[in-house]
């Protein structure tokens, strides 16, 4: 890669995610799954590991894939698994002479995949240390079986599991911390980032984590049309809004060094990221007020941990 | 070479003598001592397999599918609820149709726990689309696991084996037993080239697709065909084994069937103990005679009903409780196998040796005296009962 990012130039690389997969208008998933691909250098090649969800059955159905690399899909909850068992024949064949050439090794899984079922199958393969990417396409809840709540999903939001009603208010529980988890287990290079703007942040954190040896975690929000409830047309701008708000700061830990990679040049309020969303829409009903104020409490004292983790 | 080995380490010898490229490795008794023997293989530079120590037996089966997706020749070990734990990716690698390699060392699942031997683990993943080859003894353990590769990697077959011996009974007990040279092993396995694999250069391949209804049945029908086509193949790998081991295999075994009037159908260790009891009512005029089954996916129904039609009451002894109210698995397939005989003899069914309660050659006997009655009173009784199975008051 080249040091000074170019998005002209980066999509003008034959693409690897080819269009007329089934992916909804509007969805992150697709933008996100292309902007990491589109971080390998040209002549490499890859081998992509899908859990069941959304992406998968939205890209690969029999018989098209959409992929032009090669790729695997087994089950929900075993994706890093997986990757780890391609990697595996991949250092057994090469070390025998039955292939040769540099693959890359790239994991993409919702959060369902990753925060919740697949946390196990994550958390092994991490620690075994395979040279492979995890991407976890986090997009707050399970889509793919029609909007029901996962531990990403953030406190408040209404979810089919997780109604409004005259006593229930939404999700009663915070957003599992997972990319804090993922540092904690003292692999080479984990990053938080989303597709923004000229998706300069996403292209260097999937380069990052692409060529750096072994095992690296990539934690990409990836709105949902469907279950965030917004117009389709709206999803760079509420991808950009969970970052001016610091609801999902972007930042990367490079061998246990934390750095900020993006301050908001000002910080706005977590109502202008909730208020364009159905799935928060009676936070904003009258005598709910409380909700807000919690909300943004939460994403403070979030924010300000992580400034002092980066400032350290 | 003749060498003294448990069946575990028997099968890990095999594997040694194979050098898959890669191994899931996750510890369950009685399997355990398989991945610990091989880890010593690898310690030692014996083999240069990659050997992957996963977190689970789930991600172990994951790995092994992923691996031979990608290319490689891949084997696993496990027990019980190991296996259980498989279960969704057993059907995942048959439907795939991925040649794996799985030593399954027989065990009682939970609940209550319990770690001594049936057929329950193996039972339960009968319809996974596996073939499933079960061992009487050390000797078969090691010569099944051999087998394996050749069958299962058959294009025409292209599914996963699972070769099962009976935890601890043969798992851990040592037995003298005769090895291949490794050479003759390599040979009679050969190289593992499939035809389209992820890490293929020219061709990229994707595998695992959503796959809906209007081509999901061909699928399914593609795979029963499939394992249709591994019953020719499993007699002709036999053949060739044979011919570089000197030992003969078949679907199953026949002990002195040829003129039986009186025959168990069983799997398993159970065999040894079985015979031992054929011949000595065979010394008192009995004609006493025993099948074990050797091949169980594919079912030889066809060819067990053959074995079975001249004899006049036949008890099938599961090794399982399939708690379908209808007797065990095994009577179920031996039962629907014999329908089609114009003659039928009596059947009746066992259930025994759960959680690895013993039988002992007394027991078969007892078995062998209700067919004896059956066969000239015609009345067959409860046609499906638990050997040796206590009352309350037996254990108050």
């Amino acid at each position: 890669m080249s040091k000074i990012y170019n998005l002209k130039r980066e999509v003008e690389k034959p693409v690897r995610l080819t269009g007329g997969h089934r992916l909804c208008a509007g969805c992150g998933a697709g933008v996100v799954v292309s902007g990491v691909l589109r971080a390998l250098d040209k002549e490499d090649r890859a081998v992509v590991v899908n859990a069941t969800s959304c992406l998968e059955v939205s890209t690969f159905m029999y018989p098209y894939t959409a992929y032009m690399d090669s790729y695997i899909h087994s089950a929900f909850e075993n994706s890093a698994a997986t990757c780890s068992g391609v990697e595996a024949a991949y250092n057994a064949l090469k070390r025998r002479g039955k292939v040769d050439g540099a693959v890359k090794f790239i994991t993409f899984a919702g959060d369902g995949g990753t925060y919740d079922i697949g946390f196990q199958s994550l958390s092994g393969a991490m620690e075994r240390g395979h040279d492979m990417v995890y991407v976890c396409y986090d997009n707050e809840a399970y889509m793919n079986t029609g909007i029901q709540r996962s531990s990403s999903t953030p406190r408040f939001a209404g979810t089919t599991t997780t109604p409004i009603g005259s006593v229930g208010q939404g999700k009663k529980q915070n957003k599992k911390d997972l990319t804090e988890i993922l540092v904690a287990h003292n692999i080479p290079y984990v990053a938080q980032t989303a597709p923004i703007g000229n998706f300069k942040d996403l292209h260097t954190k999937a380069y990052n984590a692409i060529y750096t040896e072994g095992p690296c975690f990539l934690n990409v929000l990836s709105p949902c049309p469907r279950g965030w409830d917004y117009p389709m047309a709206k999803l760079a701008e509420i991808t950009k809004l969970a970052v001016d708000t610091c609801v999902w700061p972007l930042f990367e830990v490079e061998e246990g060094v934390w750095h900020l990679s993006y301050t908001p040049k000002k910080k706005l309020p977590v109502e202008d990221f909730l208020r364009p969303q159905g799935r928060f829409r009676h936070m904003f009903q009258k005598g709910n007020e409380w909700m807000i104020k919690e909300a943004q409490q939460y994403v403070d004292q979030k924010w300000e941990r992580l400034l002092e983790h980066t400032s350290a | 070479m003749s060498n003294r080995l448990s069946g575990n380490e028997a099968v890990a010898y095999a594997m040694k003598q194979m050098n898959p490229d890669v191994m899931g490795a996750f510890p369950i008794t009685p399997s355990t001592e398989i991945p610990e023997y091989f880890a010593q293989y690898v310690a030692d530079g014996e083999v240069n397999t990659e050997y992957v120590t996963v977190e689970s037996e789930h991600s172990s089966m994951s790995v092994c599918i992923a691996a031979q997706a990608a290319g490689a020749r891949t084997v696993s070990a496990t027990s019980s609820c190991g296996l259980a734990l498989m279960y969704e990716l057993l059907y995942v690698a048959a439907s795939c149709r991925l040649p794996i390699t799985l030593a399954c060392v027989n065990r009682a699942l939970s609940g209550p726990i319990n770690i001594n031997n049936d057929h329950s683990d193996s039972m339960g993943a009968r319809d996974t689309g596996w073939v499933q080859i079960y061992a009487e003894n050390n000797q078969e353990a090691y010569d099944n696991f051999l087998m394996a590769m050749p069958i299962g990697e058959t294009p025409s077959v292209r599914l996963p084996v699972m070769t099962c011996m009976d935890g601890f009974i043969t798992s851990h007990a040592v037995e003298n037993i005769e090895l291949l040279e490794t050479d003759a092993v390599r040979k009679f396995i050969g190289e593992y080239n499939p035809e389209n694999y992820l890490l293929k250069k020219e061709n990229p391949l994707a595998v695992g697709p959503y796959d809906v209804s209007a081509y999901y049945m061909e699928h399914k029908v593609q795979e029963a065909e499939a394992m249709k086509a591994a019953k020719a193949r499993i007699l002709e790998v036999a053949a060739e084994f044979e011919k570089i081991s000197g030992r003969s295999y078949g679907l199953f075994e026949e002990y002195r069937m040829e003129d039986a009037e009186l025959a168990l159908v069983l799997i398993g260790s159970s065999a040894g103990t079985a015979k031992a009891a054929v011949d000595k009512l065979r010394e008192d005029g009995v004609k006493a005679g025993l099948v074990k089954i050797r091949v169980f996916r594919p079912f030889p129904g066809k060819e067990l009903a053959q074995a079975l039609a001249n004899t006049r009451a036949v008890a099938v002894m599961d090794k399982s409780e399939g708690f379908s109210a209808n007797g065990g698995p095994l009577f179920a397939e031996t039962r629907s196998a014999l329908y089609d005989l114009k003659e039928r003899p009596y059947l009746i069914d066992i259930v025994y040796g759960l959680g690895g309660r013993d039988v002992k050659t007394e027991d078969i006997e007892k078995v062998f005296g209700r067919l004896a009655d059956i066969a000239v009173t015609g009345e067959i009784g409860p046609v499906y009962t638990h050997m040796g199975q206590r009352s309350k008051e037996d254990i108050a």
